[in-house]
């Protein structure tokens, strides 16, 4: 804690009075921000959490069928198999303002009308595994996407986070207690030299009946 | 605001290639330079979300932890085809400590 260096008058004071009012009044609104952003925090991660459980797992199912396929199939087959894709995904990106910080929100747009139109080979060449592995991550993608989406919001309300409780903890620790302490050091001050006024004042007079009248 | 983003998907090519299927766009890249060359490309023409395995998000951590406080790209890291090495649960508990200050999840 730390006074701070200013001149102990009146309109100092009066201004400092106006200075700590918001500032209690932004740690409060702070906090209250904290507070829900937290709330909101809390609900998400638990998501992204179990989320990213689920598509390591049907990641690790597709990658068992590749694997497989990978081993009965030359590999430059299949890579020519997958080479020219039918289908194509595209992202509509809109944004979500929570507590004013702005999420992404993907939309999957499919080139083809059909989400599992995705055999980009005839079955002719390739190991019924390739299937499997294609379906596999066609049916996982959906939560990916809402994972990517999921995890940024997480990282970015994270981030509001922390920025928020610094704020808190610097208007809670540090500037509230400073503005106090100058403000009792200026009121102290002024009701200082306002007796020092006042007895020097009583003093002179005593010194002025002394003079006219001769009292003792 | 709405606009059509593309995604990508970057790792060894056995863990990457089913991808392509999807319609994703695959980059076959395991090089640490090339891959953290490639996100800054990515990241700056109009992908939205990047996917990339965790061996190969290992090498590049420094820039995928450049991109984690913007807004777009959303880069997530994926098992590859050797297994789940953990590193993208990891990132979820270190956002986790980020913002509570200790790891409540696990």
């Amino acid at each position: 804690m730390a006074r701070l260096n200013v001149n102990p008058t009146r309109m100092e004071l009066s201004s400092l009075k106006k200075k700590l009012a918001s500032a209690q009044r932004g740690h409060k609104l702070l906090k209250d921000k904290r507070d829900e952003l937290m709330r909101q925090f809390m609900n998400l991660i638990r998501e992204n959490k179990q989320l990213r459980i689920e598509v390591e797992e049907g990641i690790a199912e597709a990658n068992k069928y590749m694997a497989v396929a990978g081993s009965v199939m030359q590999r430059e087959v299949l890579e020519t198999a997958l080479m020219i894709p039918k289908q194509e995904v595209e992202l509509e990106v809109s944004e979500k303002n929570v507590m004013s910080v702005y999420i992404p929100v993907f939309n999957p747009k499919y080139r083809t009308g059909d989400a599992d139109d995705i055999y980009s080979y005839g079955t002719a060449f390739t190991s019924v595994d390739l299937d499997g592995a294609v379906s596999a991550l066609s049916d996982i993608f959906p939560k990916m996407i809402r994972l990517a989406e999921i995890e940024k919001a997480c990282q970015l309300l994270a981030d509001e986070i922390e920025k928020t409780r610094r704020r808190v903890n610097a208007l809670e620790h540090i500037m509230i207690p400073d503005y106090h302490e100058t403000i009792k050091y200026i009121t102290m001050k002024l009701s200082e030299n306002e007796r020092s006024t006042t007895t020097s004042l009583m003093k002179v007079k005593d010194m002025v009946l002394k003079q006219s009248h001769n009292f003792s | 605001m709405s606009e059509l983003l593309k995604t990508a998907v970057i790792g060894d090519s056995a863990s990457v290639s089913g991808f392509s299927a999807l319609g994703l766009s695959v980059f076959r890249e395991t090089e640490a330079d090339k891959v953290a060359k490639l996100i800054n490309r990515l990241a700056s023409s109009g992908f939205g979300v990047i996917y990339i395995t965790e061996p190969v998000a290992v090498l590049v951590s420094d820039t995928i932890k450049k991109y984690r406080s913007q807004k777009l790209p959303s880069i997530v890291l994926i098992p590859a085809i050797e297994g789940n090495t953990g590193e993208g649960m990891k990132g979820v508990h270190e956002t986790v400590e980020k913002a509570v200050g200790s790891d409540i999840l696990s």
